[in-house]
């Protein structure tokens, strides 16, 4: 089957699971980007025939949402809070350092595919800041030396996988 | 009935009548770029508030979305009411520099450009007012164009910026853009509006080419009238 | 659980489930809100058990919610005696557990050390930190499992619904919230209970109560460690308000960056689902109610309530004019009472407590407690629940424990960014609604973000402007132009490119813009600038005129150069430079050249000796 195809079976199987509820969308994208990483062209045209929503609304909350990716994202996804209680402690000098180290900026993913750096507002891990949030753990009171080590490790295991 | 003092005038309008309807019939100009009798209404361009009092409490409300109430006192020219037209239209100026009729709408509010605001130059015309989004979803029905993104990034357009499959080429959004950012250029047979070109269909009666073939066939669908029946201009009918 | 079929039975249920615990039973817990797993907390939660497991221990090590203390985490308490321990690492667990737990010996060197006097505290109700608090709504997290129904049952949970429910009116109900003097704790402020009975007043069907937990400001995170910690205090509010109001249907809506609360959220619902407490015909009686989770999708401006129920609705969050109350035509143009989750925390206490007893605590306008996350630049960061109408000062020094690094306070921001910032001068202001709003300020959610003197206000203030800019949703001119276009003049000013005038023209399209949005975003986007042009005029105009950020913190405006007299020639801050703007020989002093510098201050970090000076 093709790729194309896969996207458009997952995406009707999501649809599906929320009962093809108009006032679902949001929450059928969360499960699409879940799925694919990112919210494939195909898998919105399809949610919106399925859903009975013109693409044009679909497209409209695809982008307006932080949450969502139109592009596809990296194999790690580094998000940096931009919070103020971290601000305070200096995240803009964390986010410069991550920018440099990964060479791309927020809202880019590196031409390996391999990580994608995002700036979230505010996790709610105050104590811990500067926070960086990578997949699925978070790294509190991040220093430029610690960024370093971080994406060292990533890179590493990027490699050996 | 309801009864309501505007600028000092008693005015008595109809129940849910928006306080810009009673003013105007009222003599009361109001300026607004964001309303347009054909489509629903947003609030959007701030530039039709007017400061009301109920009680001792005043508060700033867009008079479009403002239903008249009894014994509601409203003032169209206060300082307040001023200040948020002026900012209103300094932003606008700086945002699309190019547009005659926001220049011309500053002129006549006595409203010069702040120098400390950088005009845009990726604006074109468009302010952001909606108006093209709603005549194509509540009028038209087909909801080619939207909008994307928030804040300083939204623009309006078509879905990931491709040529739309099912605007039909009415030219609706033209016809209520304030401020004619969309572009629409007929020439012969064609015609081509959102980055798409129109095949346009020749008059059964006088020849003139005058709709896209593309809108005939959805308004033959949508209401069961014959192609045929639908390819007469309207002059000739 | 098993179905509970009415009052009577919630009562044995409790009973039983009281009489089956012993509380001179051993028992370890250690707090596992986000921040606590951010620490590694999980880790040490297995070493515990892993550990009890090998000596053959009967101990119980009960993950709960959020302690608060978030600056000392991971913490572990041990129970009967209540022994406090902070900063458990995974070497300190064998000890823990062969001496704490096994002997009552308690291990010094982790109990918290007050920096005043260097005296160590066992307990913590005695730890600074606790000891002004009134943690009438947090306290429980400490002892419960979030994700287990029993441990909120065995405290006396679902006790206020079975009284709301069986032994009163919806109006009975209503009257008991406005008497408490409920104030909603999401920023609004604005009286709960008149809230409700307006809702209930409104025509049209179906009703909807919402729970409003998409908690936007930043640095605030009270929401999320009640939502983590003991969601069922708030769906047992949730429930309550809904027989008070006449609603069948509700929605708590949380922020997508909240995926512990959500998942503890869900499992709550089924949980109360499952044993009756939820769902149809709630303890037996008539009334059904059901609640639904959202999850949103990553937008400041859907904690405005017709933002939100434009998203819950499957639309962009953009909110609408509001000259129609929510409460009249709200979610699908239905009466919908929307109130932030602390604030439906509150109501089972003060169905149990009773009104009068509630509003003996607190000032004459705010009556009971509030929640605030102490963040930024302050020694003890975490969550207090203190009562309205103490003091900032207290808040800061008692409980936060001052300045980090012996620096001088310089402001606290309250009410995120629509809020302000308050001054030393201003320290002994009690915290309450009115008097926040009196100075320029606001409660808001409760975020409370500590600076001091390295703190630019100038930046604090561009930061804000760029924060409500990226969430503003683009719908009226006012905020999305206006905000844009004050944010470029911050910017210009901290570029070193201020113009004389630039503060005049802040203050003048601020009143355009609170004036001309169409929402709080934008209609209170203007505070952060005013609030810190009103209290440190003179930072802006150093920025202006002479070209300098006292502070130290404006790329543009600042240089660094490297003290003779304490460097070492190490070498380190050459490694780390980026644009090799760091030179110099082997142990001899080294030097900054300025034109490659960019101020990223990698240099500063690295540096051991503190050899690195900012002017």
């Amino acid at each position: 089957m093709s790729k194309v195809s896969d996207t458009k079976l997952k995406t009707k199987q999501i649809v599906k699971k929320h009962r093809g509820d108009k006032s679902a969308l949001i929450a059928v994208l969360q499960d699409i980007q879940e799925a694919f990483n990112y919210l494939p062209k195909d898998a919105l045209t399809v949610t919106g025939k399925a859903l009975g929503i013109p693409i044009s609304r679909v497209y409209e909350v695809a982008t307006f949402y932080n949450a969502f990716s139109l592009k596809p994202r990296g194999e790690h996804i580094v998000k940096i809070c931009m919070g103020t209680a971290c601000h305070v402690r200096g995240a803009s000098a964390i986010q410069d350092k991550m920018e440099r180290t990964l060479c791309i900026k927020p809202g880019e993913t590196t031409a390996d595919k391999k990580f994608s750096l995002e700036t979230v507002n505010c996790v709610g891990a105050c104590a811990l800041g500067p926070v960086v949030v990578i997949d699925t753990e978070y790294h509190g009171q991040v220093t430029m030396a610690k960024v370093d080590k971080i994406i060292g490790k990533l890179k590493e295991g990027a490699q050996q996988s | 009935m309801v009864n309501l003092i505007i600028d000092g005038k008693n005015v008595t309008a109809k129940k849910d009548t928006m306080v810009l309807e009673a003013a105007r019939s009222a003599g009361v100009d109001i300026p607004t770029l964001c309303a347009h009798e054909a489509v629903s209404r947003a609030g959007s361009c701030r530039l039709c508030v007017v400061e009301i009092k109920k009680g001792n409490r005043t508060r700033i409300v867009t008079s479009c979305l403002y239903p008249v109430e009894e014994g509601l006192i409203v003032n169209t020219k206060t300082e307040r009411v001023l200040n948020v037209r002026r900012l209103v239209l300094e932003l606008l100026l700086a945002r699309c520099p190019r547009s005659e009729v926001l220049q011309n709408l500053a002129k006549e509010l006595g409203v010069d450009p702040q120098p400390r605001f950088l005009p845009d130059t990726d604006k074109g015309k468009c302010i952001l007012c909606r108006s093209c989004v709603r005549v194509c979803e509540e009028v038209v029905g087909v909801s080619a164009i939207g909008m994307s993104a928030r804040g300083s990034h939204k623009t309006v357009g078509t879905p990931f910026k491709e040529t739309s499959s099912v605007c039909i080429g009415c030219g609706a959004c033209v016809y209520v853009c304030p401020t004619g950012h969309i572009v629409m250029q007929s020439t012969g047979d064609k015609r081509k509006i959102w980055k798409r070109t129109f095949k346009m269909q020749t008059c059964e009666k006088c020849g003139k080419y005058f709709a896209p073939v593309d809108q005939l066939k959805f308004i033959s669908k949508k209401t069961g009238v014959p192609y045929n029946e639908l390819a007469v201009c309207t002059e000739c009918r | 659980m098993k179905k509970i079929s009415n009052a009577k039975a919630l009562r044995r249920v409790q009973d039983d489930l009281k009489q089956n615990y012993d509380p001179n039973k051993k028992l370890v817990t250690i707090c596992a809100g986000t921040g606590c797993r951010g620490y590694g907390c999980i880790k040490v939660k297995e070493e515990l058990e892993a550990e009890i497991a090998k000596q053959k221990m009967d101990v119980e090590v009960r993950a709960t919610g959020c302690f608060g203390f978030c600056e000392k985490g991971p913490l572990v308490v041990v129970h009967p005696e209540k022994i406090f321990y902070q900063q458990v690492k995974i070497k300190d667990v064998p000890d823990i557990i062969s001496k704490t737990v096994a002997t009552g010996e308690v291990l010094e060197k982790l109990l918290y050390r007050d920096p005043q006097n260097n005296e160590t505290v066992m307990r913590e109700e005695d730890v600074p930190f606790y000891k002004k608090q009134h943690r009438l709504v947090f306290g429980s997290n400490g002892m419960i499992d979030p994700t287990r129904i029993e441990d909120y049952l065995i405290i006396g949970g679902y006790s206020a619904l079975a009284k709301a429910l069986t032994e009163m009116t919806p109006e009975g109900v209503i009257s008991e919230v406005k008497k408490a003097g409920l104030r909603g704790r999401g920023g609004g402020g604005f009286l709960a209970g008149t809230k409700w009975e307006s809702c209930r007043r409104a025509p049209g069907e179906p009703k909807y109560v919402i729970g409003n937990g998409d908690e936007g400001d930043p640095g605030a995170y009270m929401d999320r460690s009640l939502m983590e910690g003991n969601p069922h205090s708030v769906i047992e509010g949730m429930i309550i308000g809904a027989y008070a109001i006449g609603a069948s249907e509700g929605y708590i809506y949380v922020r997508n960056e909240y995926p512990l609360a959500v998942l503890h959220l869900t499992m709550a619902i089924a949980s109360a689902k499952e044993a009756g407490l939820l769902g149809k015909n709630i303890l037996g009686t008539d009334f059904s109610f059901d609640i639904h989770i959202n999850k949103g999708g990553g937008a400041f401006v859907c904690g405005e309530s017709s933002a939100l129920f434009a998203s819950i609705e499957g639309r962009a969050g953009e909110p609408r004019a509001k000259y129609i109350h929510a409460v009249e035509k709200g979610l699908w143009d239905k009466p919908t009472c929307l109130n932030n989750v602390e604030t439906w925390a509150n109501v089972p206490i003060i169905i149990n407590q009773g009104a009068q007893s509630y509003a003996s605590v607190g000032t004459e306008g705010s009556k009971g407690t509030k929640i605030f996350s102490l963040v930024g630049k302050i020694n003890n960061t975490g969550l207090i629940e203190v009562p309205m109408g103490m003091t900032l000062r207290e808040i800061i020094y008692d409980m936060g424990g001052g300045i980090p690094k012996g620096r001088k306070f310089k402001a606290v921001q309250t009410g995120g960014p629509s809020g302000g910032c308050i001054p030393e001068s201003l320290l002994d202001l009690p915290v309450d609604f009115d008097k926040l709003y009196e100075v320029g300020s606001m409660m808001g959610s409760g975020g409370m973000i500590v600076m001091d003197d390295r703190s630019c206000m100038v930046d604090v203030a561009k930061y804000f402007l760029g924060f409500l800019q990226e969430e503003s949703c683009g719908k009226c001119i006012p905020c999305r132009e206006g905000v844009r276009r004050m944010h470029e003049i911050l910017e210009d000013i901290c570029a070193g490119k201020g113009k004389e005038g630039d503060v005049e023209l802040l203050e003048h399209i601020s009143t355009g813009v609170a004036d001309g949005s169409l929402c709080a975003l934008g209609g209170s986007a203007p505070n952060p600038v005013l609030s810190t042009i009103k209290y440190f005029r003179e930072e802006y105009e150093a920025h202006i005129k002479n070209h300098r950020c006292p502070a130290g913190v404006c790329k543009a405006l600042i240089t660094y150069s490297i003290n003779p007299d304490k460097c070492t020639g190490c070498g380190l801050c050459i490694k780390v430079c980026p644009t090799q703007a760091t030179s110099g020989e082997k142990k001899k002093p080294h030097a900054i050249n300025n034109d490659l510098c960019t101020r990223c201050g990698a240099c500063i970090e690295s540096c051991k000796f503190d050899a690195i000076t900012v002017e």
